[in-house]
């Protein structure tokens, strides 16, 4: 039985951010869930899809996010309630299905989950995507912690069925992969037939039927708005009439509490966390701002809270708002870029309140620094132990050299985003979102005319190749831009937790689906393509350099599988070790190639004796060192 | 008990802290504390620092990050990350439980800089400490049959340890509905409490 699934109303049980969410979903009865993985929303879909069997669920991860919300709304459309969850770029991605389906709307609940990421931990962008809620005229919640994340999903599908409009969920890293204890309620098993009844058809319309629906989209959200002045997502604490008022969501309202706790200012500042945040309860804003002897906002990314409640003051001076004065992002008292923290809020409450905080002694914390510069060393990322990317951003490295004509080598997004890194040799030279890479190459492709003849290369997974690669490969083909696409395929989506794609062989649930291949696909177009296996250096390299050579769009398919995969890590792992007798040590005009260059964690000095050596607690045993050691020293026992 | 109650774990990728920090934090839910459980990473990468706060309340859900300088406890899978997070994280009253075995670092393998001798950091982590315990924790979980199973070692030495206002018992119930009876885990565990009452 799954984590998530648990038929006991009252238990606790401590969950992510995103089970809560999943847990919400069940509650309500969500029968079809769908996405694509991104960080960090992917566990939305995988909890719903470990309990899909006991609930009766579908639940795919469709091939990007625009699929996905087409997939959850034609079934809202049918009357099931149905989410979709996606990190923050996926909600660009399926922006033009929601700036469309606002105005068709929904008659079964239907959820959009997104995943923003403050501090950007595992995205490229610090995209805010409260901005869409307003953007499109759709309701917007922002839980706080994993049990209101429950309470929000559930409410979300009721508000969603009831406006006929679909309802946005706004989670972030810090929420959706932190855990709380969460207080199970009822599970809702009632599954709904699906009913399809056009006319009228589902349609956003055009011309005079598209403002029509649009001012329907504007009644749904002044009934919203309606509604979320009572909500008790919304809550104030503090006294009534606050020196200061602090307004805040999602878990910006923790950080909030805890530093008025600990500043001891409970008696003078008061805090109104909001957890519908668009449309805005105008008339609970307006009381609490009536109180208020200054307003901060504590929020994390945009002022999304600051720009509309002060464009809504502006209104209630007419109703004797007296003037206020606002702190926040503008006036620099909260950062506009990064995570917030209490750290952050406790800054801006004792400039703002004139009170000092200070956690420890100040000779402590000076020696801590003192000991810490002192010692402790940098740790950046690496690729992992056995990780083929490293295998194939050696041959890359070692062929781009070779040919010697300076190639543009445009990345993009995965764990081999590192290619940018020293872990990856800095092979790649640009990084934004999913598909841009080769997307760019096709551009970079083109300049030749203008005296640019610098060889274009891009790299992508292979899930990032069925997400967002293939219009651009169509188009490398159909405007013969010169670029060597090459797709690192490890066989699973491997930096969002290993995750099926259209060339698995199987779908989320596991049932057999033919796989796609990349070198299938291409050839159905007419693109030169060939496959080598990266751990196979000396191949690769010389198949890669006679492709540089070539004009028009090639792709070259780097495939070996992660050896994180469930089924990976199962098989018996070869046992490698130095042969120190042979290992020349420093005195080698390899100068420490095995742990200096090719930088993987299992690879280490043996100080005492200057020689190489292998972490065996680290090692996988994909052999990569023992095949680049000019010495010959390090050996690989098969069936170790 | 200090409310809230503030404990570390911190590692490097790949070691096992989002495990260690779910068991420490679903015994605590099982005592009927309010838990928070924050990871100062998304987890999506490996090989850089990574640190769980885990924070224990009679009172209410705290953030799930702890304020710096603030930290109780510290279970810590590697020397240096052990010592950087003391660095942001400690006071005069921090416990500590380390594992002595260092991973070392790509700016380490690649000779830009040089790993400190073990023993002077754990002395800087004795200096900032009010108690500090080394377990070889890698040692004992290869006993237990995997050497990965030093973060369970260790949770097993912290709930024996009796810094934590919870039960060893609750830890053997977690582990075990997590992975059974029977599992090396549970082993591990065991090892680990044996290790700590030492």
């Amino acid at each position: 039985m799954s984590r998530i699934g648990l038929d006991r109303p009252g238990k606790r049980l401590l969950l992510s951010g995103n089970e809560g969410i999943a847990r919400g979903a069940l509650e309500a009865g969500v029968q079809v869930c769908s996405g694509y993985p991104g960080n960090p929303a992917s566990e939305v879909v995988e909890a719903l899809l470990e309990a899909s069997k006991e609930f009766d669920l579908y639940v795919e991860w469709s091939t990007n996010e625009m699929v996905a919300l087409e997939v959850a709304g034609a079934a809202a459309a049918t009357g099931l309630r149905a989410l979709t969850a996606m990190k923050n770029l996926g909600v660009d991605v399926c922006s033009d299905f929601l700036m469309t389906v606002n105005l068709s709307g929904t008659r079964g609940g239907l959820v959009l989950v997104t995943g923003d990421d403050p501090a950007a931990h595992s995205t490229t962008t610090e995209l805010d995507t409260r901005n869409y809620a307003r953007l499109a005229d759709v309701p917007l919640l922002e839980p706080s912690t994993p049990q209101e994340a429950k309470e929000m999903t559930k409410w979300a599908f009721e508000l969603s069925e009831e406006l006929g409009l679909l309802c946005m969920v706004r989670s972030v890293t810090r929420l959706s992969h932190s855990r709380g204890v969460v207080e199970l309620g009822p599970l809702h098993r009632e599954r709904r037939k699906p009913e399809f009844a056009a006319p009228p058809p589902w349609t956003s319309g055009s011309s005079t039927f598209t403002c029509m629906f649009h001012d329907m989209l504007h009644q749904k959200m002044r009934t919203a708005a309606e509604k979320f002045e009572t909500s008790p997502f919304n809550r104030y604490e503090g006294p009534e009439n606050p020196d200061l008022l602090l307004l805040t969501s999602g878990p910006s309202y923790t950080y909030s509490a805890e530093a008025v706790e600990l500043l001891g200012l409970q008696d003078s500042v008061g805090i109104l966390k909001l957890g519908t945040t668009w449309p805005l309860p105008e008339e609970l804003l307006f009381k609490h701002l009536s109180h208020a002897g200054g307003v901060l906002f504590v929020e994390e990314i945009d002022p999304f809270l600051e720009q509309n409640v002060k464009a809504l003051a502006a209104e209630f001076a007419s109703r004797g708002l007296g003037p206020l004065n606002f702190y926040g992002k503008k006036s620099g008292h909260i950062p506009a870029v990064g995570e917030l923290n209490t750290e952050l809020v406790l800054r801006a409450l004792s400039g703002l309140r004139g009170v000092s905080y200070s956690p420890r002694p100040p000779e402590y914390a000076s020696r801590g620094e003192e000991l810490v510069s002192g010692y402790v060393p940098g740790r950046s990322m690496a690729f992992c132990p056995g990780c083929p990317h490293r295998a194939s951003f050696w041959v890359m490295k070692r062929a781009l050299k070779w040919d010697g004509r300076e190639a543009v080598v445009t990345g993009d997004i995965g764990c081999y985003s590192m290619g940018l890194l020293p872990t990856g040799f800095s092979v790649e030279q640009t990084l934004h979102c999913m598909g841009a890479g080769i997307g760019t190459a096709c551009g970079f492709g083109k300049l030749e005319r203008f005296g640019f003849d610098r060889p274009v290369v891009s790299v992508s997974g292979d899930s990032t190749f069925y997400h967002a690669c293939i219009p651009a490969l169509l188009n490398a083909k159909w405007n013969s831009s010169n670029l060597l696409h090459v797709v690192l395929d490890n066989s699973t989506t491997g930096m969002t937790g290993h995750q099926p794609h259209p060339g698995s062989g199987v779908t989320a649930s596991g049932e057999p689906s033919a796989p796609i291949r990349v070198e299938d696909l291409c050839r159905g177009i007419g693109v030169e393509v060939r496959v080598c296996d990266p751990f196979e250096v000396d191949e690769a390299t010389r198949t890669l350099q006679e492709m540089l050579k070539g004009k028009g769009p090639r792709v070259l398919v780097l495939r070996h599988p992660c050896p994180l995969t469930e089924g990976e890590k199962r098989k018996r792992r070869p046992r490698v070790h130095v042969n120190q007798e042979k290992c020349i040590g420093e005195e080698c005009g390899c100068m420490a190639f095995c742990s200096r260059v090719l930088g993987c964690p299992a690879n280490i000095w043996d100080y005492p004796k200057n020689k190489a050596k292998i972490d065996e607690v680290l090692c996988t045993g994909c052999g990569l060192c023992a095949k680049l050691c000019p010495a010959g020293a390090i050996v690989v026992e098969e069936g170790g | 008990m200090k409310d809230p109650l503030n404990v570390l774990v911190v590692g490097v990728g790949g070691q096992g802290n989002l495990l260690a920090s779910l068991l420490i934090g679903s015994a605590a839910t099982e005592e009927g504390f309010q838990v928070s459980v924050g990871e100062t990473y998304g987890a999506t990468q490996r090989g850089g620092s990574v640190m769980s706060h885990l924070r224990l309340s009679r009172r209410r859900a705290y953030s799930p990050l702890m304020p710096e300088g603030r930290g109780d406890v510290l279970l810590g899978f590697e020397p240096v990350e052990t010592l950087r997070a003391l660095g942001t994280y400690g006071n005069p009253g921090i416990r500590v439980m380390v594992n002595p075995r260092p991973v070392y670092p790509l700016e380490v393998l690649s000779g830009q800089t040089k790993y400190p001798e073990v023993e002077k950091v754990l002395e800087a982590i004795r200096e900032l400490s009010k108690e500090v315990v080394v377990v070889e924790a890698t040692e004992l979980a290869k006993e237990a049959g995997d050497a990965r199973m030093q973060n369970v070692v260790m949770v097993g030495c912290l709930a024996a340890s009796g810094w934590l206002p919870l039960r060893p018992e609750s830890f053997r119930k977690v582990v075990v509905e997590l992975f059974g009876e029977n599992s090396p885990n549970l082993r591990a565990l065991e090892l680990g409490m044996a290790g700590g009452r030492r």
